[in-house]
C-alpha cells in the first residue's frame, strides 16, 4: 500500500457509543472536526468578574440584533407626510413623517411593541456602556500590550462603530430629538473645509432635512455598519481564543499557563447562564422604565426645538465639548473656518481615537518592553498608564458631563453659563491633577502591599509590654496573597545612550534615543521593587522575635 | 393646519379626552374665579390699596411705579397680579435672579383685592373667566402643535422646564394651574416672553392648556419615567442600576460557591 | 498539550519558584477546598432541587407571558406605586418574558457553580510566533511565487496593474454623484423677500403690528411657505426661513443690523442657530437674551442679536420689516446673509 492511498482512505473507525456520538462522527467524516472540537471543549478560561464586562457587550450586541430584527418589521423609514390617526390621542391629527408614524404605532398599536423598542434601546446604551468599561478594564491591567495590540486596534474600531451605529439608530424615529441631533450632524458636516457642504448635500440628498436621510440612515443601521461590526466582533472573539485569554496574578499562574475552568461544561453553564442574565434583567427594565419617549417629543419639524436637547449618553462627550469650546471662527481669502465646530467635533475626537488606537505602541516604544505579557498588571503596579488612563478618564468625563450642563443648572438652581466656564478651565485643570493623584495612590498602594509582604497584616490584637509599649499583632499573610502581590514584573528603563560614539563621532540619531531613553525613565520613575527574599526573610525573623519576647514577658507576668 | 382629514373616531376621542381632562381643570378654576365674579367693588380696591402699601410698595414704590428693587407695576394688569402673588412668587423670600414658586402669602381673597386694586392703574390683562379657559372643545392635538413651537424650546416637550442664562430657568408645568398658565401667557412673568390673546388667540391658549392638562397626567405607559428629563438621567441609569446589576452578579459567578 | 490537573512543584513556565518570561515569584496552587455540595449528598440534593426550581419557575413565567399577552387588554393603564401610570400589558409580558429568561440564567449558573467540577486546572499556552524555519519557509514559498509570475521582472505589466487598480474605485465614488444636488447657492437663499408677509407658525395667520405686546415673541415663517407644493421643499425651507419676532421699547433697543429694520420696536431675527443650526427661541424677554437650547450659544436681540455667551461666532441674522397698508407685518427684503451654520464657501 502507497502512502497516497493511505491518506485518501479514511482509516477505520470504531463504531460510535451514543447518539450524540453518531452525530459527531458524520460531521467528523466530513470536516475532520475532532482535533478542533476537542480542543474547543477543553478550552481554559480564567474567571474574573472584570472579564465579563466584554461579554455584556457581545450578549447585548447579540439581543440588539434580535429585537432590531423584530423592530424591522414593523417599522417604515419613509419621511413621506402623513396624517397620524393611531391610538395615541395627543398626536391625532398631526402631520408627520411615516418614520415617526411607525415608531407611534410600534409603541401604542403592536402588542409588545414598546417593550421591543425599549428592549433595543436599553441594550444600546448597555452596549456602549459595557464597550467602554470593558475598554478601560483591558486598559487598566495591560492586557493591550504584545502579543495582543492588534485586538486592542480591532475593539478601538468597534468602539467608533458602536457610536455611529447607535447615533443612526438614535436618528430613526424622527422625533423631535433626533431630528435636532441630525441638524446638529449636518452643520458640523458643512463646516469641514473643502468639502463640507458637498458631503452635506450627498448624504441629505439635499438641504436639510429633505426626504432621503432616513432610508439612507436605516440601511447603515440595519445592514452596513451591524455587518461590519459582526465581523469586527467575530476576528475579536477568535483572537481572543486563539491567544488565550489573559489572567491575574495569583497561586499557580504563569506567563505560560492558563489556570481556570473548561469551556465545557463551567462556562457553557456561566457564560452561557450570564446571556440569559443580561437578556433577563434588560428586558426587566425595558418593562420596568421608560426610555425615549418619542411621544412626548412630537414629530421632527425643523422650526421647533425642546429644552434639555441631549444626545444619548455615548455621545454626550461629544456634545459636550461642542458646549465647552469657545466661538473662534477665521475668515481666510473668502473662506470660512469654523474653529468653534471642528475642534471640537472633529479634532478633539480625531486625536482621541488615534492615540487610543495607537497606545499599545506609544507605550511598547516609550517602555521599550517587547516581551510577551499573559498576567495582567494590577493597575498600581503600573502607576504611569494607570495616571494616564484615569487623567484622560477625568478629561472625557468633564465633556460628558458637560454635555449635561443645562440639565445640571436647570436640576440644581445653577447659573448655566458659570457651569460651562468652570468646566472649560477643569477641563484643563483637573486631568494633570488626577494624573498626579493617581500614580501617588498607586505608589502608596505598593508601599503598602510591601509592608504587607514585610510584616504581615494587622490583626487588630494589641499586647501591652511591661515597657508601657504597646505592640499589635501582625498575622503573615497567606500564600495566595503573597502570590497576588509579590507578581510585580521586573522593568529596566532603557538606558540614556552617548552623545558621541565609540569614536568620539556626535551620534546624529542620539537626540531621538535620548527623548525615548527620557520617556522611559519617566514612564518607570518611582519604581518601588517588592522585597527580596532575604529582606521578607530578615522581617518574618524580626517580627517572630519580637513576638516571643512580648510572649515571654507576658508568660513571666502571668506566674508572677 | 394639519387636522383636516382626521379619522371620525378622532373627533370622539378628543372630545372623551378634553371632557376628562377638563373636568378637573374646570373644578379648580371655577372657585379660584369666583371672587372675581364679585367684581371689583370698592372695598375691594381699597382693601388692595391698604395690602400694598403694607406688603409691597417698598420694592415696587407707593404709586407703583417702579423702584429700584421692583419693577413698575402700571398696567401689568390683574393677570400679572393673580399670578405673582397666586403662585407664591410674589412677595420675594428673598432677592434673586429670578422670584421661585411657594406657599401664597396672600389669601384667594387678598390676592383679588391686589389685583383689583393694580387694574385700576393701567389697563392690562385681567384675570381670565372660566369660560376662556373651558378646554372642552379644545383639540388636544393642535395644542401639542402650538405647544412644541411656542413653549417646548424652555419648558420642554415634556412641560418639566429647563434651564435658562445666567441660573434663571423655565419652570416645570405639570403643578401649573390652567389659570396661572393661561395668566402667564399673557402676561409674561420674569424672562418669559408675552403672548397676548392678540396673537395667540384665547382659542389657541385653549388648545395649549389642553395640552398641558394631557401632559400633567404624567401617563407613562413604558413605566418609570426617570422625570422625563431625557437621554442625560437615562445614561444615568443604565451605568448605575443596569451595568451595576450586571457587575454584581458578574462577581456572583466569578465568586467560589461553598 | 499537557495539562495538570494536580500540580506539583513548579507550575508550567517557572523554574525554581521564578517565572522563565516576567521573573516574577511563581507559587503553586493552593489544595482544593471542597463545597457542601461535594462532601454532603443532601447539599448536592438541595443544590439540584434550587436549580430545577428555577428552571421550573421560568416555564411558569412563558405561560403566564402568553396568557397576560392574549388577556391583558393592550390600552389599559395601571397605577403602580414608585413607577407611576403604566400600560398593564407591557408591563404584564415584560415582567414575564424577564423573569423568565433570567431565571433561565439564574438557574445555569447556580448549577455551574454547586454542582459541576469547582476544581481549577491548567493549560500551557502555545507559543505565538512561529519557528525560524516555518518562517524561512514561507518566506520562500512567497518568494518562489513572486519569480513565477513574473511581478518583479515584467515591469510593464505591473505599473499597467497597478494602475489600472488604482482607477478601479473610480466608478464607485462617481456613482455616488446622483446621491444629491451640488450646493450651489441653496445656503444662502431663503424665500423671503420684499412684502413677502410674516405669519405665526402652526396657525399661519398675518400679524398686526399692534397686536404685538410689548416683551412679545411671536414664531413665524414666511407667508409664501404654503404656497410651496412639494413636502420635501415646504421642510427645507421651514428650515431656513423660520423667524421669531420681538417686541421692546424702542428705547432699549442698542443697535440693529441695519437702518430702520425694525417696525416701533418690532424686530424679526432668524430662529436657525448660527452655530450648528437648532431652531433659537429661548427669548428672555427682561434681557432681550436668545438663548439656544442646544449649546448654549446666547444672543443680545437688542444690540444687533450679537453674540454674548457660547460657541457660536456669529450674530443672528436680522429680517428688515415693515408695516403694509393694513398694518400687517411684512419683509422689507429677503436676509441680506445666509442664515444658519457656517459652512467653508460662507466667506
Amino acid at each position: 500500500m502507497s502512502t497516497t492511498e493511505e491518506s485518501i482512505q479514511a482509516p477505520a473507525h470504531a463504531a460510535p457509543t451514543s447518539k450524540a456520538g453518531a452525530v459527531g462522527y458524520y460531521i467528523d467524516d466530513r470536516l475532520a472536526s475532532a482535533s478542533f472540537t476537542k480542543r474547543l471543549v477543553d478550552k481554559v478560561f480564567p474567571d474574573h468578574w472584570s472579564f465579563m464586562l466584554g461579554e455584556v457587550a457581545l450578549y447585548s450586541f447579540i439581543i440588539l440584533l434580535l429585537t432590531g430584527t423584530y423592530l424591522t418589521l414593523f417599522f417604515n423609514p419613509s419621511m413621506t407626510e402623513v396624517i397620524y390617526n393611531g391610538s395615541y390621542v395627543p398626536l391625532k391629527g398631526v402631520k408627520m413623517s411615516e418614520a415617526f408614524s411607525s415608531t407611534l404605532a410600534i409603541s401604542f398599536d403592536v402588542r409588545g411593541g414598546l417593550l421591543m423598542r425599549q428592549i433595543h434601546h436599553w441594550a444600546a446604551l448597555f452596549f456602549t456602556a459595557a464597550v467602554s468599561v470593558h475598554l478601560l478594564r483591558v486598559f487598566f491591567t495591560g492586557a493591550f500590550r504584545k502579543p495582543r495590540e492588534i485586538n486592542w486596534v480591532i475593539g478601538t474600531l468597534l468602539l467608533v462603530l458602536a457610536l455611529l451605529e447607535g447615533f443612526s439608530g438614535y436618528s430613526l424615529p424622527d422625533d423631535l430629538l433626533s431630528g435636532t441631533g441630525l441638524r446638529i450632524a449636518e452643520g458640523i458636516i458643512q463646516a469641514i473645509p473643502l468639502v463640507g457642504t458637498y458631503v452635506a448635500m450627498f448624504l441629505f440628498g439635499g438641504e436639510f432635512p429633505g426626504t432621503d436621510i432616513m432610508p439612507r440612515l436605516y440601511s447603515i443601521h440595519i445592514l452596513l455598519i451591524p455587518g461590519i461590526l459582526l465581523a469586527l466582533i467575530t476576528v475579536h472573539l477568535i483572537m481572543v481564543f486563539y491567544q488565550k485569554h489573559t489572567q491575574f496574578p495569583g497561586p499557580g499562574r504563569t506567563e505560560s499557563n492558563v489556570v481556570g475552568f473548561r469551556l465545557f461544561p463551567i462556562y457553557m453553564a456561566k457564560a452561557g447562564g450570564f446571556f440569559f442574565v443580561v437578556f433577563g434583567i434588560t428586558v426587566l427594565i425595558a418593562a420596568l422604565v421608560t426610555i425615549n419617549p418619542v411621544w412626548l417629543y412630537g414629530p421632527y419639524t425643523p422650526s421647533q426645538v425642546t429644552a434639555g436637547s441631549q444626545p444619548d449618553w455615548y455621545i454626550g462627550w461629544l456634545d459636550g465639548a461642542v458646549r465647552l469650546m469657545p466661538n473662534l471662527e477665521s475668515h481666510i481669502f473668502g473662506y470660512t473656518l469654523s474653529w468653534n465646530i471642528l475642534v471640537p467635533a472633529l479634532v478633539i475626537p480625531g486625536i482621541m481615537f488615534t492615540a487610543l488606537g495607537l497606545y499599545p505602541w506609544i507605550e511598547a516604544w516609550a517602555t521599550g518592553d517587547k516581551r510577551e505579557h499573559h498576567l495582567l498588571d494590577r493597575p498600581r503596579n503600573a502607576p504611569t498608564r494607570t495616571g494616564l488612563g484615569v487623567m484622560s478618564l477625568t478629561f472625557y468625563m468633564i465633556l460628558v458631563i458637560s454635555g449635561g450642563n443645562d440639565i445640571i443648572a436647570s436640576a440644581f438652581n445653577l447659573s448655566i453659563n458659570q457651569i460651562t466656564w468652570g468646566f472649560r478651565f477643569l477641563l484643563f485643570i483637573l486631568p494633570p491633577l488626577a494624573f498626579v493623584l493617581t500614580k501617588r495612590i498607586c505608589l502608596g498602594l505598593q508601599r503598602r502591599d510591601n509592608d504587607k509582604l514585610l510584616h504581615g497584616y494587622e490583626t487588630g490584637r494589641i499586647l501591652r509590654l511591661p515597657s508601657g509599649e504597646f505592640l499589635e499583632i501582625h498575622e503573615p499573610i497567606g500564600e495566595a496573597e503573597k502570590a497576588k502581590l509579590l507578581a510585580k514584573a521586573d522593568v529596566t528603563p532603557l538606558e540614556l545612550p552617548s552623545k558621541v560614539d565609540a569614536n568620539g563621532v556626535r551620534n546624529p540619531k542620539a537626540a531621538k534615543s535620548v527623548a525615548r531613553a527620557k520617556l522611559s525613565q519617566w514612564f518607570y520613575s518611582d519604581v518601588i521593587p517588592t522585597p527580596t527574599d532575604e529582606e521578607m526573610r530578615a522581617a518574618a525573623e524580626h517580627a517572630a522575635h519580637e513576638l516571643h519576647e512580648a510572649e515571654s514577658h507576658l508568660k513571666e507576668i502571668s506566674q508572677h | 393646519m394639519a387636522l383636516s382629514k382626521r379619522h371620525p373616531a378622532a373627533l370622539f376621542a378628543v372630545l372623551a379626552v378634553a371632557l376628562g381632562t377638563t373636568g378637573a381643570a374646570y373644578a379648580a378654576v371655577s372657585s379660584q374665579t369666583a371672587p372675581k365674579v364679585v367684581a371689583q367693588t370698592e372695598t375691594q380696591v381699597e382693601q388692595g390699596k391698604q395690602l400694598f402699601l403694607e406688603g409691597c410698595s417698598s420694592c415696587h414704590g407707593l404709586a407703583a411705579q417702579g423702584a429700584s428693587d421692583g419693577p413698575s407695576l402700571l398696567g401689568v394688569g390683574a393677570a400679572a397680579v393673580d399670578f405673582q402673588v397666586g403662585t407664591g412668587r410674589m412677595p420675594l423670600a428673598a432677592p434673586g435672579i429670578q422670584a421661585m414658586p411657594k406657599m401664597p402669602t396672600y389669601n384667594e381673597e387678598e390676592t383679588a383685592a391686589l389685583a383689583a386694586y393694580i387694574a385700576t392703574l393701567g389697563a392690562g390683562p385681567s384675570i381670565p373667566t372660566a369660560e376662556m379657559l373651558d378646554t372642552t372643545n379644545a383639540e388636544v392635538a393642535l395644542g401639542g402643535e402650538l405647544f412644541r413651537t411656542n413653549c417646548a424650546q424652555c419648558h420642554g416637550a415634556a412641560g418639566v422646564g429647563g434651564a435658562l442664562s445666567e441660573g434663571r430657568k423655565a419652570p416645570s408645568l405639570m403643578d401649573s394651574s390652567a389659570k396661572h398658565i393661561y395668566e402667564a401667557m399673557v402676561s409674561g412673568p420674569q424672562s418669559m416672553p408675552v403672548f397676548a390673546d392678540s396673537t395667540l388667540s384665547v382659542e389657541d391658549k385653549q388648545n395649549i392648556i389642553a395640552y398641558v392638562t394631557e401632559l400633567q397626567k404624567n401617563e407613562s405607559p413604558g413605566g418609570f419615567s426617570l422625570g422625563r428629563q431625557g437621554p442625560v438621567t437615562e445614561g444615568l441609569f443604565i451605568f448605575i442600576a443596569g451595568l451595576g446589576v450586571l457587575i454584581i452578579a458578574a462577581v456572583w459567578i466569578g465568586a467560589k460557591a461553598k | 498539550m499537557s495539562e495538570l490537573d494536580h500540580p506539583t512543584g513548579d507550575p508550567y513556565g517557572a523554574k525554581d519558584g521564578k517565572d522563565l518570561i516576567s521573573g516574577i515569584t511563581v507559587f503553586p496552587m493552593e489544595p482544593h477546598v471542597p463545597r457542601k455540595a461535594d462532601i454532603d449528598p443532601k447539599a448536592a440534593i438541595r443544590a439540584e432541587r434550587q436549580v430545577a426550581t428555577m428552571f421550573g419557575l421560568s416555564s411558569l413565567m412563558i405561560i403566564l407571558f402568553v396568557v397576560a399577552y392574549i388577556k391583558v387588554p393592550a390600552d389599559l393603564l395601571i397605577s403602580i406605586p414608585i413607577i407611576g401610570t403604566i400600560n398593564a400589558n407591557h408591563l404584564a409580558i415584560g415582567f414575564t418574558f424577564g423573569m423568565a429568561i433570567l431565571l433561565i440564567g439564574l438557574g445555569a449558573i447556580h448549577w455551574a457553580k454547586k454542582l459541576m467540577p469547582d476544581e481549577e486546572v491548567i493549560q500551557e499556552r502555545h507559543a505565538l510566533t512561529s519557528t525560524n524555519e516555518a518562517r524561512a519557509e514561507v518566506q520562500s514559498s512567497l518568494q518562489r511565487g513572486a519569480a513565477e509570475s513574473g511581478f518583479r521582472d515584467r515591469k510593464i505589466i505591473r505599473r499597467s496593474l497597478l494602475g489600472a487598480l488604482a482607477l478601479f474605485p473610480v466608478p464607485l465614488i462617481v456613482l455616488l454623484r446622483d446621491l444629491g444636488p451640488l450646493p450651489g447657492t441653496r445656503l444662502r437663499e431663503t424665500i423671503w423677500d420684499k412684502g413677502i408677509h410674516l405669519v405665526t407658525d402652526a396657525t399661519y395667520k398675518k400679524i398686526k403690528a399692534s397686536d404685538i405686546p410689548l416683551g412679545g415673541l411671536i414664531n413665524a415663517v414666511p407667508e409664501n411657505l404654503l404656497e410651496i407644493e412639494h413636502e420635501e421643499e415646504t421642510l427645507n425651507q421651514r428650515g431656513k426661513a423660520s423667524i421669531i419676532i420681538v417686541r421692546m421699547d424702542p428705547a432699549e433697543i442698542v443697535s440693529q443690523q441695519g437702518q430702520e429694520w425694525d417696525y416701533q420696536g418690532i424686530l424679526a431675527f432668524s430662529k436657525i442657530c448660527t452655530h450648528l443650526g437648532c431652531p433659537t427661541s429661548l427669548y428672555q424677554q427682561r434681557t432681550h437674551h436668545l438663548l439656544c437650547p442646544c449649546h448654549q450659544s446666547t444672543f443680545d436681540l437688542s444690540d444687533s442679536g450679537n453674540v454674548v455667551f457660547g460657541p457660536a461666532a456669529r450674530r443672528m441674522p436680522q429680517l428688515a420689516i415693515t408695516v403694509d397698508a393694513e398694518g400687517y407685518l411684512v419683509a422689507q427684503s429677503g436676509f441680506n446673509e445666509p442664515v444658519g451654520p457656517s459652512f467653508w464657501e460662507r466667506g
